[in-house]
Formats: structure tokens, sequence, C-alpha cells
């Protein structure tokens, strides 16, 4: 994103002149802005030390006793520590390829429709992107209600099937949240893979069609390729969200339900657990650090690994 | 465009025209079970063609309930408030660092864009909210929080001026003896609307859409709660009252506490219409926005 600023340096820097009060008035537009990073974003990442704290709100948050490892040590004697690890990992490499794979072939098959009706398909799938987690959550609730929900009284009663109470069971939570990710997030990466391809130029199709290619292929050897820059940006900038999760998808949407803690549980919903309802800030503080540090070191390696392969699509 | 056959060609329709309906139907659903009359719910639960309709849970909203009118009015104005002073402090920060020239401007771009690498996450960010800046239970805590300014929007839109802003035209207004503010207002932005719609747009959907803030900040003024808090904090008390009334087996639960089922459907419905209202008049542009954000700047 910042590659083309060091040309743009060079070229501009003889001009320089005027000094420091030419630029003054520049400076102080972008006061708010930066004062609104270093507190909202550079504050926070100091405090990442907090993990290393006994934290005591009585004494006050910085006249906490430091403890070493001792918070990292109490996460791990946990089960949670692995739980909260292999799911929070595991859904995300089910969302990025599934996400991804079904985006793609999305993308293709809007790109085979010339009539109006592209337009009505376009704006129907962003509509699940626009709605709130909360009313997301809503939705799923009148469809799984073990009670008044659609799926027991409509679908299940009719065929003879016994209700299924399916916020106690957490066998089911496994797909229904991938498929609750998908429904939400396809329209997005669809009409981002689909704005790449009504970019390729017709005529590299033409001329597979004279070399005689079928429809397969054509998305094989034209259409893929073309998307391959798309495709590996995407992928870097989600496995750079690797530790990261939808808090409101794991902790709304199965309504914050510890039968399902199993299959819920993320670094995200843990650490908020432990901060704000249980009073765990030790633990909740160990896991936060090590998303920090795992999630900026895996972008960097994702990046330098891309630049080595394909420099085009590395992000920096 | 693939060029296929013309059997091959129906498969793509029928395929978009599932997940169309895939997209819809679930909020039929909702619609349908606010209009359902409370008793035909009990008995039959949610459905498309509820045998009775009734609009008593929206008389309810608009006639009794106290509690949605406010949080509507919260939600109103966070998104109005948060959204103007998110673009605004966008354009300030992103249009100086497009500008050729401006000392540490590399450095700055820098910073901003570290932020999307390396962030504090939770813990941190909300001791220090809470306990130095003290914003619990304030207006603030649903404005300030995230939401303010984007790190990526800013370094959108700075490369945005810096392709479609020609330097030329800013060193002629200056020439004209324009200020830099003057120079900003005048000439920048009348070219600039596209991205100032999209970062717009993005903002004022994420502040309509956050529950976060609230759930995290706001724990004794209730009265600060978004639509959102609102429609988040009644689906918990079901469930919490659901499994306490299985251990307690026998105690009276006083339902009336929360609104029935009805009522919560209606009020999910609201929260949903401002957004659906708006979305077809910005639907092109939204689509712009996504693809500019999304295609590396």
């Amino acid at each position: 994103m910042a590659k083309q600023a060091p040309a743009n340096a060079l070229k501009t820097a003889p001009k320089k002149q005027g000094g420091f009060a030419k630029w003054l008035p520049l400076y102080v537009l972008m006061i708010p802005g930066l004062a609104y990073l270093v507190i909202n974003n550079y504050l926070p990442m100091f405090g990442l030390t907090f993990a290393f704290k006994k934290i005591n709100y009585n004494v006050g948050v910085f006249n906490s006793p430091w403890c070493g490892l001792d918070n990292f040590g109490f996460l791990f004697k946990t089960k949670d520590a692995f739980i909260i690890f292999r799911n929070t990992i595991c859904y995300n490499l089910v969302f990025i390829l599934l996400g991804n794979v079904l985006a793609i072939v999305i993308a293709i098959m809007l790109e085979q429709i010339r009539t109006k009706a592209l337009k009505v398909y376009q704006t129907c799938i962003l509509i699940p992107y626009l709605l709130s987690i909360t009313v997301v959550s809503y939705l799923a609730f009148a469809f799984l209600s073990t009670d008044n929900g659609f799926i027991n009284n409509s679908i299940l009663a009719p065929l003879g099937v016994e209700p299924i109470s399916w916020y106690s069971t957490p066998k089911y939570w496994p797909f229904i949240l991938v498929f609750i990710n998908l429904w939400k997030g396809f329209g997005y990466s669809s009409i981002l893979y689909f704005a790449t391809l009504i970019g390729v130029d017709g005529s590299y199709y033409e001329a597979a069609v004279i070399d005689g290619a079928s429809t397969w292929q054509q998305i094989k050897y034209v259409t893929l390729p073309c998307l391959k820059t798309t495709i590996i940006t995407l992928v870097i900038m989600a496995i750079g969200r690797m530790f990261y999760s939808d808090f409101g998808l794991f902790y709304q949407v199965p309504m914050n339900n510890g039968m399902l803690f199993d299959v819920t549980n993320t670094i995200d919903t843990y650490v908020y657990r432990g901060l704000l309802q249980l009073n765990d800030v030790g633990r909740s503080s160990a896991a936060g650090f090590l998303q920090s540090l795992l999630g900026f070191t895996l972008v960097m390696i994702t990046n330098v690994i891309t630049r080595k392969v394909d420099p085009d699509s590395a992000l920096f | 465009m693939i060029t296929s056959s013309k059997a091959a060609k129906i498969i793509p329709n029928v395929v978009l025209v599932i997940l169309t309906l895939l997209c819809v139907i679930p909020l039929l659903l909702l619609l349908m079970a606010s209009i359902t009359d409370e008793q035909t719910l009990t008995m039959n639960g949610y459905s498309f063609f509820p045998a009775k309709f009734s609009a008593a849970s929206y008389q309810y909203i608009f006639k009794a309930s106290q509690t949605v009118f406010r949080a509507y009015g919260v939600t109103f104005f966070v998104t109005i408030i948060g959204t103007a002073c998110n673009v605004l402090m966008t354009v300030l920060l992103a249009y100086p660092l497009a500008r050729p020239g401006l000392p540490a401007r590399n450095v700055i771009a820098f910073l901003v864009f570290f932020t999307m690498l390396f962030n504090g996450g939770l813990v941190p960010t909300y001791i220090m909210y809470s306990q130095v800046f003290h914003i619990r239970d304030t207006i603030f805590a649903l404005l300030i929080p995230t939401f303010l300014m984007s790190p990526f929007n800013v370094i959108l839109m700075r490369n945005y001026f810096k392709t479609n802003i020609p330097d030329a035209i800013i060193e002629a207004a200056k020439l004209d003896g324009a200020s830099e503010l003057k120079t900003l207002i005048e000439v920048v932005l009348p070219m600039s609307t596209p991205i100032i719609g999209t970062v717009g747009l993005m903002a004022g959907l994420a502040y309509w859409n956050d529950w976060t803030n609230g759930l995290y900040y706001i724990v004794k003024r209730t009265d600060l709660y978004s639509i959102q808090n609102v429609l988040t904090n009644m689906l918990n008390n079901i469930q919490f009252l659901k499994s306490s009334a299985q251990q307690l087996q026998g105690v009276n639960l006083e339902m009336g506490a929360i609104p029935s089922v009805g009522v919560r459907m209606a009020i999910a419905v609201v929260a949903v219409i401002p957004v659906m209202v708006v979305y077809p008049f910005i639907q092109k542009s939204f689509v712009k926005g996504i693809v500019i954000g999304g295609v590396k700047g």
C-alpha cells in the first residue's frame, strides 16, 4: 500500500523550501486524527504489558504488582487454552477455504449474466452483509428456537421428527456457525472477485474459444489466473486475522450458552468473558497478549513469503 | 466473458435465484413473526404463512415502549454525530498525507498503517477507556472506542487523493493565495465525493450496527443503550430466564419483565428498517465502495 511512496518522495525532495512554517497548517489538520490513533490504538499497545501484572482495580492498574509469567501459567493450566486456540484457528481455516471458493464460484456465475437480473442478484446477496450480528442472532433464533423455531415446527414436525434442542446440542454448532458466516459474508467477497473479473480483457476469452476451449477450460486457463492477485491478497489478509474471530458470531448467535462453549469459545469470547463476566483479568490478558503477538507475527511471515513467491501480491 | 452453451447459461441463473432467496427469506420470516398473533405464535411457532395476523407488537412498541424509542434516538444520534466526526477526521488526516513534499509524510503514513497490523486488543483498550478516561456509562462510550476513525479508510482516502487530485490544481489554488484549509474545502473535497461517500457509508453502517461498545462500557445507564443493545439484552434475558427456570423448577418467574415473542421480533424489524430503506438508494456507491476498499490501493 505504501509502495509508491518512496518514489514520490524522491521526486519532490529537491522542491523542499520555505521551511517548517510552510507545512505547519497541514500538521495542524492532522492533529485530531493522530491524537485519536494515539489514544485508541497506540496506548493500548503499551497496555499489553498488563498481561505480566496481577491486576487489582483497588490499587489501580498502574500500581498493580508485576507477576512475571503467572497469568500465562494460569491460562495454560486450564483446558480452555487449547479449546480457544483450536476453535479460533480451525473455524478461520474453514471460513477462508469455503468462503473464497464459494465467492469465486458465484463471481464467475455473476459474470455470465448480462441481463437486468444482475443488478437484482448483486443487491440481494449483499443484504446479509448489512445486517448487524444482533439481528442475525434473531434470525437464527427464529429458525432454531426449540419451542417456536421454524425448523422444529414447520420442517421437523411434519416429517414426524422429534424437536431438536439446538441451543444445547454442541454437535450442530460447527455447521451452524460456518453456515451463518458464509451466509453473511459471501455477497461481499463475491462482489470483490466479480469486480476483478469484469476488468478482464474479453479478447482472452475469444482467443481461448478459437483454440477450442470448453467452458471449464476457459475458467481454468483464463478466469482463475486473472483472479490470482485478488485471491492471494484476500487470503493473506484473512491469514493475518487467523487468531481473531467475529465476537458477535461466537458470542451472540449461540446466545452465550455455556453448554456450547466447547465448540463456540474462541479467543475473543474467552477474553471478553474473563474480563467482564468472570472477573478473571489475568488469564484474559494473557490470552489477549498471545492473540496480538501471534497475529502480528503471522502477518509478517505471510507477507515475507508472499513477497518472495509473488512480489505483486504482497501487502507491503 | 466466458463463452458457454445455452444450457450452461441457465445454471448461473438458477443458482443465483436460489442464493437471492436464501438471503431474503430469513428477513421475511422475521417480518412475518412480528405481525403474527401472539397465541398463534406460541401454538404454531414462527411461520411464513401465519394463521392469524396482529399488529399488537407494533402498537406496543409505538405506544407503550419508552425503551425502544429512547434506544432509537440514541442510535440515530450516535450514527449521525459519529459518522460526521469520522469523515471529518479521516479527511483531515488523509489529505496532508497525500501532499508531496510534506516532511515526515511517510513516517506518519507508516504509523497509520502499523495500527492495522498490530493492536493491543480488548483488555488494555477496555482498561484504558474505563479506568483512565472514565467513559463508562456516558454517551462517549458509544461514540469513541474503535469506530471514530478507521486507519484503513485513512489509507484508502489518501490513495484516492494521490491518484485523483493532480498536484498542479493544488499548486494553482495556492498561487491564488488560498490557505491550506480553503484549498482542501473548495478545491479538493468537491473532486472527492465518491471516496467521501464510501467512507461515510462504511462508518455509518458500522455505528448503526455496533453493539459491542454498549456491551463493554454501558453498565448501569441502560437509558444509553442503542437499539442493538436493547435487542441483545432481551435475547440474553430470555436465555437466562429459561436456564434458571430449568434449574429452579416450579419457581414462578415474572415473565412480564421481557416482551413477548412477537414484540421482540418487531423490535428487530424496527432495527433493520433504516438500513433497508437507505440501502436501495446507496446500493451503487456501496458496491463501488467495496470494490475501492477491497482492491489494493
